[in-house]
């Protein structure tokens, strides 16, 4: 038999039950739905946190006290302003080093009150992370080394003290310390869940006053280039070391986070995809049942054929076609269903959804395979029917 | 001219439960290129077993059966169903048509299984259907057709892969007695005009009588012939 005639058999069936073909299929299409769309997930997610790490700038290296691991508390930190200048002697440029002192502090202007981060740092931040100010300037090394009281605000900080006003030159007190206001952020959003905009930039001498420490909790370093960083952070540990003795520091890079961070991503999204796959697996027994109630219905028609000359393989061939023609048309719509979803859930929530032509390409051939695995059985049952038995059928 | 059919000491059991049944005991006769005969006996006999056998869709237990002149003891299914398509015609007692599928398609099945062009199974179809006297019926569905037209639309796929043997198993069963004196007549004539071997398996001595040969049959062995 050709295999246009074997197909046009195959529909031919399908359409001669329209309302089973479809609830068989409706069990490969809700599968295949739910891989895509949580793939789309997984993979959206993935895609913002890296994004949201390269956002901090390239080639960062970060050296903080004790041993970072993720979900352990932070150690309390003993580098002092010391310490960052010996880590630039090493890099050898002040301006590719970053430092900060972090606290939680309430920010004030007149009888409006928010709390926020406040970051003791000094004048090279902008030149380490990305960070653009959309008013005023930011922090001078003047104003580091004379501990002036001054402060950049962060986006949502400045709308909250003083919404659509201008916040430059205006007056703020931090922990009921009076600072003068001389930047505003741009935008930036959230970075692994830290809300980036409430955030306030004020001098690292005057923060530590402030705070009455003169502690620096973590050191940012911004490597000429990739290659050197593995070397540029062998030798800060080494230094760090021999400054504090019986002190551990840990250096991090943006690819260390990334790796931790996608990796449990990973594993969350295959997991959610595995889950998918077993509604994919019931849709495919679902096709596999169906295929043997159409095989016992049509038992004399199978008699017939083979009566006036088809051969096993013809009959085996045509049922086969008939479940993969199901699958793939319900993993067509389960695409096309999975795709919509989660262009609604990315647009309607804050859960970013990204289609991937692998997650595609995945869920399609899933379900053409499904259809070949389930309808083996009932195509080689039908393909195996004795005609004498078949055409006695009533 | 060499026989149609070659039956020699043919015997075909059935394994029931353990125990075996058997349904032809040693059957022997010879249907010769373009013969007419009737198998007739009462049901039980072995007449329809001896059917299946003729048509080659089973295989004897013991003893020798050539259908078109080839043996179909070493035959896999795959051979014999190629076997059937080019050498053999059935026409069923219920028809057998396809449901759903017109009258022109159902004729043109055998050619499908023989991998021949759309096009050409259409025009070999039609042709067929005009013989039997379905012309005007071809794009008509079973279900709107009479049981006589039926009836000539199996016969019209029975004869559209031109076979040597036509098989028809109480071809007249479901008719009334108009539609199956025509259908009778119709295989007659085919019979006698296109040369095919006509074997019809009965019940009813009428239609037997008319045959050049009658196998009579009783509990799975041969009674008379003549």
């Amino acid at each position: 038999m050709r295999f246009a005639e074997a197909w046009r058999v195959a529909i031919d069936a399908l359409r001669a039950n329209r309302l089973r073909s479809t609830l068989t299929m409706l069990g490969v299409i809700i599968g295949v739905a739910a891989v895509v769309v949580l793939v789309a997930i997984g993979t959206g997610t993935k895609q913002q946190i890296e994004r949201q790490v390269e956002g901090l700038g390239s080639n960062l290296l970060i050296v903080l006290p004790g041993q970072v691991s993720l979900g352990s508390a932070p150690s309390v930190s003993r580098m002092d302003l010391s310490d960052v200048d010996a880590v630039s002697k090493i890099v050898g440029d002040r301006n590719r080093v970053a430092v900060t002192v972090a606290s939680g502090e309430t920010v004030a202007a007149g009888n409006v009150d928010t709390f926020a981060t406040i970051n003791g740092v000094i004048e090279t931040t902008p030149q380490v992370f990305v960070r653009s100010l959309t008013r005023g300037t930011y922090l001078s090394r003047s104003d580091v080394d004379t501990q002036r009281r001054v402060a950049v605000l962060g986006y949502r900080v400045a709308r909250e003290l003083f919404g659509e006003r201008d916040a430059v030159g205006q007056q703020i007190t931090i922990a009921g310390v009076r600072f003068r206001v001389i930047g505003v952020f741009a935008q930036l959003g959230q970075s692994l869940g830290v809300d980036r905009d409430n955030e306030v930039h004020i001098p690292i001498t005057t923060a530590q006053r402030l705070l009455g420490t003169n502690r620096v909790d973590g050191i940012a370093i911004k490597a000429p280039n990739r290659e050197e960083i593995d070397d540029l952070s062998a030798r800060i540990l080494a230094e760090l070391g021999r400054r504090h003795p019986g002190t551990e520091f840990s250096a991090v890079t943006q690819e260390q986070i990334l790796g931790v961070l996608g990796d449990i991503l990973g594993v969350l999204t295959g997991v959610l995809a595995a889950i998918a796959g077993i509604s994919l697996l019931v849709g495919g027994v679902g096709v596999s049942n169906i295929m043997l109630v159409s095989v016992r219905e049509r038992t004399k028609e199978i008699g017939l054929r083979k009566a006036v000359g088809a051969r096993p393989r013809d009959i085996g061939v045509q049922f086969l076609l008939e479940a993969v023609l199901l699958t793939t048309l319900g993993g067509f719509i389960g695409m096309g269903l999975g795709i919509g979803a989660a262009l609604v859930v990315a647009a309607l929530s804050p859960v970013p959804a990204a289609i991937t032509w692998w997650s595609l390409a995945l869920a399609f051939g899933v379900s053409a395979a499904v259809g070949i695995i389930f309808g083996v059985v009932p195509a080689q049952r039908a393909g195996r029917l004795d005609p004498v038995v078949a055409l006695r059928t009533e | 001219m060499t026989a149609a059919l070659v039956a020699q000491d043919v015997t075909r059991e059935y394994a029931l439960d353990g125990v075996t049944v058997p349904a032809l005991r040693g059957v022997t006769f010879t249907v010769d290129a373009g013969d007419y005969v009737a198998i007739i006996g009462p049901s039980g006999s072995g007449k329809s077993t001896l059917m299946h056998l003729l048509g080659g869709l089973d295989r004897p237990t013991a003893g020798s059966l050539r259908i078109g002149g080839r043996d179909v003891a070493g035959l896999d299914p795959q051979a014999l169903a190629k076997l059937r398509n080019e050498t053999i015609g059935f026409v069923f007692q219920s028809f057998h048509l396809l449901a759903r599928t017109t009258a022109v398609d159902n004729v043109a099945l055998p050619l499908v299984y023989r991998g021949m062009r759309a096009g050409e199974r259409r025009r070999r179809a039609v042709a067929m259907l005009e013989r039997v006297g379905l012309g005007h019926r071809l794009d008509h569905r079973p279900n709107q057709l009479s049981g006589g037209e039926q009836q000539r639309v199996a016969i019209a796929r029975a004869l559209v892969t031109d076979p040597q043997v036509l098989l028809a198993d109480e071809p007249t069963g479901n008719l009334d007695t108009h539609n199956g004196q025509a259908v009778l007549g119709l295989l007659e004539t085919l019979n006698r005009e296109q040369g095919v071997a006509l074997v019809v398996v009965t019940h009813d001595h009428e239609v037997a009588d008319r045959a050049h040969r009658k196998i009579v049959m009783r509990d799975g062995v041969i009674v008379s012939s003549a």
